[in-house]
């Protein structure tokens, strides 16, 4: 039997931290806590370790290794203390899992009503996989999909079965 | 199945991200009021067929509410904008006007101190 | 004569592969067909006319058609769980091994029981359904039901669960082209150079549509522009793509065959697209219509069209002697096609004066008798043709001549195929030169931008030639004919068939016209005309007119029927795609889920959340099993996974005042350190969520809702802040999933918990009410001292992916204490011991606080929160409205769940009057004595009064009104 169109692993050790602020007052602040550039509407920026992406107008997510996490919550605070402004850890109430190889598009065409086709390298959607919430960025040769914890096995079954071997969305 | 683009993320939402939020512009009444105002903001709704404005929320998204003014017969779209606005702004009037030649808008002009509920 | 048939011809049939045959069932006997056959090319290569039986009469019925528009061969195919009823046997594609059967017939197709409804036709006219079933009552339960649920009913629906897969896959695309013929073909070119994203989708496996069997150079002409097609990469060919409906906004639904023809392929077997085109080219063809004469549904009268293509395209004769009627030039093609492949075509029966044209002409020269003005004034033969009787069109059937043939190819004129563009608003005009409806490209289908959507090209257009790209020559006009002879008599009109699935005739529409039914789509509801499974795709253009006819008035005054979709059926399976079994709807589950499933939970689904409701031990009752967890967490300690609870923070300088707006009670005022419980109304006063919100810090509160409340408090709060008060200052954050959260009730949950160690739990320490964070065993926790079973009882929430590490730890710790865990039942009971009211249970959206008694939570400082203007409406302050008392029932029973307490007299609708409802009601263990709570007329005033409630097939239950409070009324307990 063929291959699975893309490998689906779950990401493990990620941290997160939401980040609420009015981003053209706080942007500097954020950007020096966390160490990257404000992303522009739509985008992520990533330097490698972790990446800072552009959730709303006022909303950021931090993702970053789980280690680095308290210390870069704590500058973020420390750096928005005179500010209106929100982060929280919110690592524990997601999951991330990877999509990688050939047939990741195909694996999330089946999923998402989004035009994913038309989604640059580092761009950040978020959607709907099937029936349940989701963020997807798009980085290296695949994809990370985020979702919430409570329906990781939900996010598993729905991914596996889409990339089930034989079922590429070529013209036949 | 519609598709509407959420003027917050500047996203082509179809209407499975979308939650819809009924008619937009209401203007709040709370306690103080007379009764017949209270009805009014509870249960009357214009529910016309054309021109309308209404509320949307990008909640497979950006989390934002917005506006949409929509035609609800032939689901011709105008605009869509953001919910921070107490009558639809000049320029979605103008996009009105300008598919909907003689449309001209119900609410009073120059009372932008008004604070309706978008 | 080959092995797959007397009437598979020696040569010919574009589309199969002679070198390979399949073996295959139909209703028993083993059959060889040819790949590349269709299940109607196999069975009518082997003789097989008869496929199956009609709706209404069990009449014998043979296909008329080669495609989708096949009304009467609808077959049963497969078996067990792939067994599919109502397949059409003209899209089928034949697989080896196929199991078919015929449906619609008892006891078997040849000598089926159900056609005595045939003898008794005259008894079931248009409306017979309405008129027949109304009276005597008692006739339709005992005598017409059970008849007609034996031999009535299309197929029969399978009973095992389907075993295959499907999917779904979205798609955005500038152009999508529905038909690749060469209309299709041409358009997609067009756009393909043109650089747009362009899909073509054609519903069978091959290309080109009609043009190969109708035109000369019409192979090389496809595969001229499908060539040029597959060099561009913009463009994507889809085969086996049925284009099922067009909907808002240029949404397109297809249904994609993928494993249809390989059951065993171990892949989807069908996969519905949901496509986002920015236009769609509706380039699906035209259909033939056939012409009502008498005796046009006997086996092996077929479309004109149908009998060259199993020729052209399969090399299989539908007969052997083949008279052609026609009203066009088009039909002379298949008498031509005929003759090439050495059949006999004894007449060709034109109604139209004259026949002139090149085609007409084309078949004289080849020495085909032409018979003009004429027309067939029956059909010879009963489960087949064997003749036809011929008579002058003008007149009202004096036969002139009988001629022997078996099969007779028919042609009614072409109508385009416009659903798609109708689907979503397209209008149609009336042709009087071509006697159709066409797309008006005035009217068209419009999208988001207001501008068209779609658009129609060649046949679907009205182009039925499509000249500019097939070449053909022009031909004479199609001459309307809607009933053969034009004054035939009655009892031939009821022997003229318009609706084949359902037995619709010319009689039936002529005598709702009679009846006074003057709109079509009233006549179609009458008749049942156009509303069998193929919804009428050769009968609604026929149907319309004799209909017009029978009104005097021109069709377009009429109208025409509204087209929805499908086009053609989709089976459930494409629609559910994914969303079964295990993955019907997203289980949400809590850290602690697993520990629970080890011990037997007996799941409570609460939203999508999985929650225990009890864990039943080896041989234990549901019911046994809450009275030991109650038991056990009143006399020592338990623990609940409360991780479902709604968490959401709420944060900034504005958010006491935004939580003084949510709330009816008073938020702002809450010390930092401390809980308080909260209730959330509309704006229409009614209650809708409550909970603890703990004040975190200056800034910043964590307010827990209820299960089920979590997202849609959470958007609540958002639309308000984001609509209404968008100048405040708050930020909100659903962080329920976040935390795991244990709920340490007992008298031993303090001891419990000091055993963990880490963190001050002493009164002193953490009072009721307050919340502290720290650490406990380890693990970073807050702790609420908050209860909702009248216990002392702790809520800890530390990080989720550590819940399971402290439910472990405390089930460690506590083992001689006796812990048990307990579910959400024991949790229900516990606190409607307390008369503690539940959102669900005691509110149903009409109940304000005010009628739960707990006005105590509602402040009346606050100039305003949501919901406090609606309370203030006279309805909401009424005196009777129904308020929270407890009942004790008489007898020991426990009070059935809704039930309603009768009072005196009767309402206006002659109902037994009501004084109040059960809203909780339990065997509580503590107590040992059911207990319940409801709402009741002037209730807390009635203290002592006893209530009856009747309950049908029982006795009635009688229960005292008490205060709903029924343990711990000092409250003592939650102090430790
Ligand atoms: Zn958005």
């Amino acid at each position: 039997m063929a291959e699975a169109l893309a490998n689906i692993s779950q990401v493990h050790d990620l941290g997160m931290i939401q980040i609420r602020a009015d981003l053209a007052r706080a942007g500097d602040a954020i950007a020096g806590a966390a160490g990257l550039a404000i992303p522009a509407q739509g985008m992520t920026v990533s330097d490698g370790t972790r990446r800072l992406g552009w959730m709303s107008p006022d909303e950021l997510l931090l993702v970053l290794p789980r280690a680095e996490l308290a210390d870069t919550l704590a500058a973020l605070n420390d750096a928005l203390s005179t500010e209106h402004a929100l982060a929280l850890d919110v690592s524990d109430m997601r999951v991330a899992f990877r999509i990688q190889g050939v047939g990741a598009l195909h694996v999330l065409m089946k999923l998402c009503p989004t035009d994913l086709a038309a989604m640059p390298v580092d761009a950040l959607r978020r959607t709907r996989a099937a029936q349940a919430a989701c963020g997807i960025w798009r980085e290296g040769d695949g994809y990370v999909l985020i979702g919430f914890r409570s329906i990781a096995d939900y996010l598993q079954g729905i991914l596996t079965g889409a990339a089930m071997p034989g079922t590429g969305l070529e013209p036949r | 199945m519609l598709t509407l683009t959420c003027p917050y993320c500047g996203i082509k939402a179809e209407e499975t991200e979308l939650a819809p939020g009924g008619e937009a512009h209401l203007k709040r009444y709370g306690p103080g009021s007379t009764d017949a105002e209270f009805e009014a903001y509870l249960f009357a709704r214009k529910n016309p067929k054309g021109v309308h404005f209404e509320r949307w929320r990008h909640a497979y998204g950006c989390g934002k509410w917005f506006l949409a003014a929509r035609d609800t017969a032939t689901l011709q779209v105008f605009a869509t904008y953001k919910a921070q606005n107490s009558h639809p702004p000049a320029e979605v009037v103008a996009a009105i006007q300008a598919a909907r030649p003689g449309w001209q808008p119900d609410w009073p002009q120059n009372a932008s101190d008004e604070s309706p509920k978008a | 004569m080959t092995q797959t048939g007397p009437f598979r011809l020696p040569a010919g049939g574009r589309l199969i592969d002679r070198a390979y045959q399949l073996p295959f069932r139909f209703d028993g006997r083993h059959l060889r067909g040819l790949v590349g056959d269709t299940l109607a090319s196999a069975l009518l290569a082997n003789g097989q006319m008869l496929m199956g039986r009609s709706f209404k009469y069990h009449r014998p019925r043979g296909p008329i058609s080669c495609g989708v528009e096949e009304p009467n061969a609808l077959l049963g195919l497969g078996q067990g769980g792939r067994f599919e009823p109502n397949q059409r046997a003209t899209t089928t594609p034949l697989v080896a091994g196929m199991v078919t059967s015929a449906q619609n017939c008892w006891p078997s197709l040849t000598a089926d029981v159900g056609a005595v409804n045939n003898w008794l036709y005259r008894f079931f006219p248009a409306g017979f359904y309405y008129k027949t079933f109304m009276y005597p009552r008692g006739f339709w339960k005992h005598v017409f039901e059970p008849i007609i649920r034996r031999s009535a009913g299309l197929g029969k629906a399978p009973t095992e669960a389907d075993p295959d897969k499907y999917e779904q896959a979205y798609a955005h695309v500038d152009l999508v082209v529905v038909g690749g013929g060469i209309a299709g073909l041409s358009a997609a070119l067009e756009a393909g150079r043109a650089g747009k994203s362009v899909w073509v989708l054609e519903q069978t496996p091959n290309w080109g549509g009609r043009t190969p069997a109708d035109h000369a150079d019409g192979l090389a002409r496809i595969d001229a522009a499908l060539a040029e097609l597959r060099a561009l990469p913009n463009v994507t060919l889809r085969r086996n793509t049925m284009a099922t409906g067009l909907y808002d906004h240029g949404y397109l639904l297809a249904r994609e065959a993928l494993a249809d023809h390989d059951p065993n392929a171990g892949i989807p077997r069908q996969r519905l697209w949901r496509i986002r085109a920015g236009h769609v080219v509706v380039a699906t063809g035209a259909l033939e219509r056939p012409l009502s004469f008498a005796g046009n549904d006997v086996p092996g009268v077929m479309l004109a069209s149908a009998v060259r293509d199993y020729i052209a395209d399969y090399g299989v004769a539908a007969g052997r002697s083949i008279v052609v009627v026609t009203n066009n030039d088009d039909a002379y093609r298949t008498a031509l096609a005929a003759l090439d492949t050495g059949l006999s075509v004894p007449v060709i029966i034109d109604a139209r004066a004259n026949a002139a044209g090149a085609l007409p002409e084309a078949a004289r020269a080849r020495g085909i008798r032409v018979l003009t003005g004429s027309a067939i004034a029956g059909v010879k033969g009963g489960q087949s043709v064997e003749g036809v009787k011929i008579c002058a069109q003008s007149g009202s059937g004096e036969v002139t001549e009988e001629i022997a043939a078996d099969c007779v190819a028919m042609s009614g004129g072409w109508s385009p195929v416009v659903h798609l563009w109708s689907h979503c608003g397209g209008k149609l005009n009336w042709s009087e030169t071509e006697s159709f409806f066409a797309p008006d490209p005035n009217r068209p289908p419009t999208g988001a931008d207001g501008k068209a959507m779609a658009s129609c090209t060649g046949a679907a257009s009205g182009d039925l030639l499509v000249a500019a790209a097939t070449g053909a020559a022009p031909e004479s006009a199609t001459m309307p004919v809607w009933v053969m002879p034009a004054h035939a008599t009655r009892k031939m009109k009821f022997k003229m068939w318009l609706d084949f699935q359902n037995d619709v005739k010319v009689s039936d529409v002529e005598l709702a016209a009679q009846e006074g039914y003057q709109s079509v789509e009233h006549t179609k509801r009458y008749t049942t005309l156009g509303m069998a499974t193929d919804q009428g795709k050769v009968s609604n253009i026929n149907g319309l007119a004799v209909l017009s006819g029978a009104l005097n008035q021109p069709i377009p005054a009429t109208g025409t029927t509204t087209f929805r979709p499908p086009y053609t059926p989709l089976t459930f399976g494409t629609i559910a795609a994914e969303a079964r079994g295990d993955l019907f709807q997203p289980l949400r589950k809590t850290p602690m889920h697993g520990w629970h499933e080890a011990r037997g939970a007996y799941w409570e689904p609460v939203g999508h959340w999985r929650r225990a409701y009890c864990y039943p031990k080896s041989g234990e009752s549901h019911a046994d099993a809450v009275a030991r967890e109650i038991r056990a967490v009143r006399a020592g300690v338990g623990t609940l996974d409360a991780s479902t609870l709604g968490k959401i923070i709420v944060k900034g300088p504005d958010a006491g005042r935004f939580l003084d707006m949510m709330y009816t009670g008073m938020m702002s005022s809450l010390p930092v350190g401390k809980c308080r419980y909260g209730l959330i109304c509309n704006e229409n006063g009614f209650l809708i969520d409550d909970g603890v919100a703990a004040r975190l810090s200056e800034d910043t509160w964590l307010v827990h809702t209820t299960t089920g409340g979590a997202d849609r408090m959470h958007g609540h709060f958002e639309d308000w802040l984001q609509t209404e008060w968008w100048d405040w200052k708050v930020y909100t954050a659903n962080v329920t999933e976040q935390w795991a959260q244990v709920a340490v009730v007992g008298p031993k949950a303090r001891e419990l918990l000091e055993r963990l160690g880490g963190m001050d739990v002493s009164p002193e320490a953490l009072p009721f009410m307050g919340w502290v964070t720290g650490e406990i065993a380890g693990i970073p926790a807050r702790v609420y001292r908050i209860s909702f079973s009248g216990e002392l009882s702790f809520e800890v929430a530390v990080p989720a992916n550590r819940g399971l590490e402290l439910w472990e730890k405390l089930h460690a710790a506590g083992a001689d204490l006796g812990i048990t865990p307990y579910g959400t039942e024991a949790m229900h009971v516990m606190r409607a011991e307390k008369g503690f009211i539940m959102i669900g249970d005691e509110t149903d959206g009409t109940v304000i606080p005010q009628d739960l008694g707990l006005g105590w939570a509602i402040s009346k400082k606050k100039p305003d929160y949501l919901g406090k203007r609606a309370q203030e409406r006279s309805h909401m302050t009424d005196p009777d409205r129904w308020k929270l008392v407890g009942l004790e029932s008489l007898d020991g029973r426990v009070l059935p769940d809704g039930a309603l307490a009768v009072a005196d007299g009767v309402n206006a609708n002659r109902q037994r009057r009501t004084q109040g409802r059960v809203t909780s009601t339990y065997m509580s263990p503590t107590l040992n004595a059911p207990i319940a709570m409801a709402l009741v007329l002037h209730g807390p005033e009635r203290m002592g009064e006893v209530l009856e409630f009747p309950v049908e097939g029982q006795e009635s239950y009688k229960a005292r009104i008490v205060d709903p409070v029924f343990y711990d009324k000092e409250g003592s307990r939650a102090n430790g």
